[in-house]
């Protein structure tokens, strides 16, 4: 018969002791261990991709991860190394981020909201994402990025061009390489007075969606201090193909200028439309009716065909850039993939290695670490001169390009020129611009998560 | 009065790409009583069919130019077309501008096999199914048929110009004695419209004037009956469905020009058809046309700046207000057959 030596007291000791020492790990090491969300534990550490791989945005978005691929290779220490040679920043040495190597997941925005905010968390919570990057579309970026501040994440924002972004919908925890809406309209509005005149009737269909609307205001706001009067503004809906009966009353309105706030899908239809109906043919107010397109993008321009011909626009990058930061990369995206690189893969590219440099001058992955080493960090080499993110609104500000459909393209990527570069100075704002949401629109905290 | 002009100048060639679709909608229910949600996959299969034939007469061998490198600095290969081989430059490059219109040749055979196939291989055994079902394996199949198209051609939208000849556009007010450039319309809108109107006709007449065409209205009206005469009415009514699909993939064809393709077009046009059809008349000929042309006219009204401004948001539901105002007061259309969606 076997006797127990069990006693009350002698269990409460023993449990007293055992559970102080289960305890004992965790206590001792739960701060290192959450002490922000997705801490890298072991020797790889894990980036998220968010692109369209679906949708009307799919050929963009397959470019951004083509890009993005490039820099996990150039970060992990293969290929030519591409902008890391001409990158001013020497913190980044070939061997991951921190000695890490970077691993990544992608995810599936469809550019919709909903659809991005669900794989930007899954890649968070299940994959173990410690950086989310990437979007084609604001509302995307304007979602993700409000999860990513909630999430206790960085968000590298990817081709999002509505002020928002960094104006009203601003974040502590992302950040913006792109241009924006404003930059567009302040760069524009004097080549266009310089190639059209101040006295110009401008008549502007716009996307009916925050974008079209920031656009719109930017792009007026520029032209009618340049003198220009605006006729009319129609909103047109999103999902509008055939845009005849907008433009049709065009010339009736007395206009002789038309802005196309449009992208995508919906600049392609418009723009066709409108060169149909034989505007740029016409001659109003004694003078040729033109068209401008304020934000410009290679895919779009290629769906487009001619009718791009001659027509002014902005955009961010171009890859017939000169400088040897954009040699470099060209290089090194077209010897991979055939082809150079478009303005999308290129802002996600350099978002990719911007992070890595801040984690590394940082000496951590902690998101607020990360942003501190980001904010107000001055930089160059990476394709559009001496570049400031701008620590009040996460904002990139850089030299934006001017640019021309061109009128005898010798390939398929070759349908833009540039026509002028226009100086940081000329698209710098104050960060309390009305534009971007006036005094009321504020960073927040920075969020750890854990 | 410009204005209401140029709105319904609009509105008829928008009215027509409607009408040629709902045309083969209805066709379809009015034979086979299926609800085909594939339809609109059909058109933009059509417009792919205007690519592809435009991408087999661009056919090339590449010539390296010395004088000239590509963006890596390299010398830069020039794609030359075949046909400048075999014609010269000039007649080659005339037979490609001419792509659209000559891959109408192309397209009608396609279609018809197209159409074939989806009937034989995938909807004939959904007859005797609830509308429901019909309604799911068609959306199914349209997806999947958008999907492959996105993998082969991409997803951004595809130029396909019209020929040189129609670029540009008419000054219609001037010719009526208006001020110039008041009232102006792209020739190629002219066309299109023109081609609905022939199209639309050829039909009509195959259906009133041929023998084929009276056993298929019989078989619509008494499909029963029809069979017990020992006609093998099935048969006619596959070869409508091949019919249907070939008039889809017409308007898509001729839509290109006026609309870079991509593969989401199907479905852009889908639901506005269904309304078209269901507004004229489930089962209707007549009914889809009127209907198409009437919704289209409505629709460019309704985009008007003078409207948007008393009534915004006005333009993005004047079909679906329409619908449900039939739907409400008159259920079987406007020249739909009495008892049809009225049970």
């Amino acid at each position: 018969m076997s006797k127990s030596n069990f006693t009350r007291r002698g269990l409460l000791k023993t449990s007293a002791v055992a559970g102080a020492g289960l305890a004992l790990p965790t206590i001792f090491t739960a701060q290192s261990a959450h002490a922000f969300t997705n801490e890298p534990t072991g020797g790889t550490v894990t980036l998220g991709f968010n692109v369209p791989q679906t949708g009307p945005y799919a050929d963009e978005g397959a470019d951004e991860l083509r890009a993005y691929q490039l820099a996990v290779e150039h970060l992990n220490g293969g290929g030519d190394g591409g902008m890391l040679n001409t990158f001013s920043s020497k913190a980044l040495d070939g061997t991951g981020i921190l000695g890490k190597k970077v691993e990544y997941v992608t995810g599936d925005t469809q550019t919709k909201s909903d659809a991005a905010r669900a794989s930007a968390k899954s890649m968070i919570e299940k994959d173990g994402a410690i950086m989310i990057t990437g979007g084609s579309s604001s509302g995307v970026a304007v979602a993700v990025q409000a999860l990513c501040q909630e999430a206790g994440v960085i968000f590298m924002a990817g081709l999002t061009h509505s002020n928002d972004t960094t104006g009203k919908d601003k974040k502590a925890n992302g950040f913006r390489h792109f241009f924006n809406s404003y930059m567009s309209g302040a760069a524009l509005a004097p080549v266009l007075a310089n190639a059209y005149g101040n006295d110009r009737k401008a008549y502007h269909l716009t996307a009916d969606y925050n974008w079209g609307y920031t656009t719109e205001e930017a792009v007026r706001a520029s032209t009618e201090a340049m003198g220009w009067e605006t006729v009319a503004a129609v909103k047109t809906p999103l999902t509008q193909t055939d845009f005849s009966s907008y433009i049709a009353p065009v010339l009736q309105s007395g206009a002789d200028t038309l802005v196309l706030n449009h992208y995508g899908g919906n600049m392609v239809n418009s723009l066709t439309n409108a060169v149909q109906f034989g505007l740029r043919d016409k001659q109003v107010n004694g003078k040729d009716f033109q068209i401008v397109v304020p934000l410009y993008s290679r895919l779009m321009a290629k769906g487009a065909g001619a009718n791009v011909k001659g027509i002014f626009g902005s955009t961010n990058w171009h890859w017939s850039l000169q400088d040897e930061g954009s040699k470099a990369f060209v290089k090194s995206f077209g010897t991979k993939y055939g082809f150079p690189p478009s303005q999308a893969a290129h802002t996600t590219y350099v978002q990719t290695l911007l992070y890595a440099d801040a984690v590394q001058r940082a000496g951590s992955f902690a998101p607020c670490a990360v942003a501190e080493a980001l904010e107000d960090y001055e930089f160059d080499g990476l394709g559009n001169g001496k570049t400031l993110y701008r620590g009040a609104d996460h904002q990139c500000f850089k030299d934006v390009l001017v640019v021309k459909g061109k009128e005898n393209p010798t390939s398929e990527f070759d349908l833009l020129e540039i026509v002028e570069v226009t100086p940081v100075e000329q698209v710098t704002y104050a960060p309390d611009h009305p534009q971007m949401g006036g005094p009321e629109a504020t960073l927040g905290a920075c969020n750890n998560g854990a | 009065m410009e204005a209401i002009i140029l709105q319904i100048l609009n509105g008829l060639d928008k009215g027509s790409a409607y009408a040629l679709i709902a045309l083969g909608l209805t066709l379809i229910f009015g034979t086979l009583g299926v609800v085909n949600f594939a339809h609109g996959a059909l058109f933009m299969i059509g417009a792919f069919c205007a690519v592809t034939f435009s991408r087999i007469l661009t056919l090339s061998h590449t010539v390296v130019d010395e004088t000239q490198t590509d963006f890596l600095g390299n010398p830069l290969k020039v794609d030359v077309p075949y046909l400048h081989d075999l014609f010269g430059q000039a007649t080659g490059d005339a037979i490609i501008d001419w792509a659209v219109p000559l891959s109408i040749l192309f397209t009608v055979p396609v279609m018809m096999f197209v159409g074939y196939a989806m009937e034989r291989g995938l909807i004939k055994h959904f007859y005797n199914r609830p509308h429901a079902d019909q309604i799911l394996v068609t959306f199914g199949l349209a997806i999947v048929l958008q999907e492959v198209i996105k993998y082969f051609y991409g997803a951004n939208p595809i130029p396909t110009p019209a020929p040189q000849a129609f670029a540009g556009s008419l000054d219609f007010g001037a010719m009526l004695g208006f001020d110039p450039n008041l009232i102006i319309y792209p020739y190629w809108r002219i066309i299109y419209f023109i081609f609905s109107a022939i199209i639309i006709g050829a039909v009509f007449a195959f259906l009133q004037y041929t023998t084929f065409g009276m056993v298929v209205r019989a078989g619509m009206a008494d499909r029963e009956t029809v069979g017990l005469l020992g006609i093998n009415i099935d048969k006619r009514f596959t070869i409508m469905f091949g019919l249907a699909a070939a008039v889809a993939g017409l308007a898509g064809v001729m839509y290109t020009p006026i609309n870079s393709p991509n593969y989401h077009m199907g479905m852009d046009f889908l639901v506005l058809s269904f309304v078209v059809v269901v507004v004229g008349g489930m089962g209707s000929l007549p009914g889809a046309v009127l209907a198409g042309f009437l919704l289209g006219i409505l629709e460019s009204f309704a985009s008007m700046r003078e409207v948007l401004e008393i009534l915004p948001g006005l333009n993005q539901i004047i079909i679906y207000l329409v619908a449900i105002i039939i739907l409400l007061t008159r259920p079987r259309g406007l020249m739909g057959r009495k008892g049809v969606m009225e049970d």
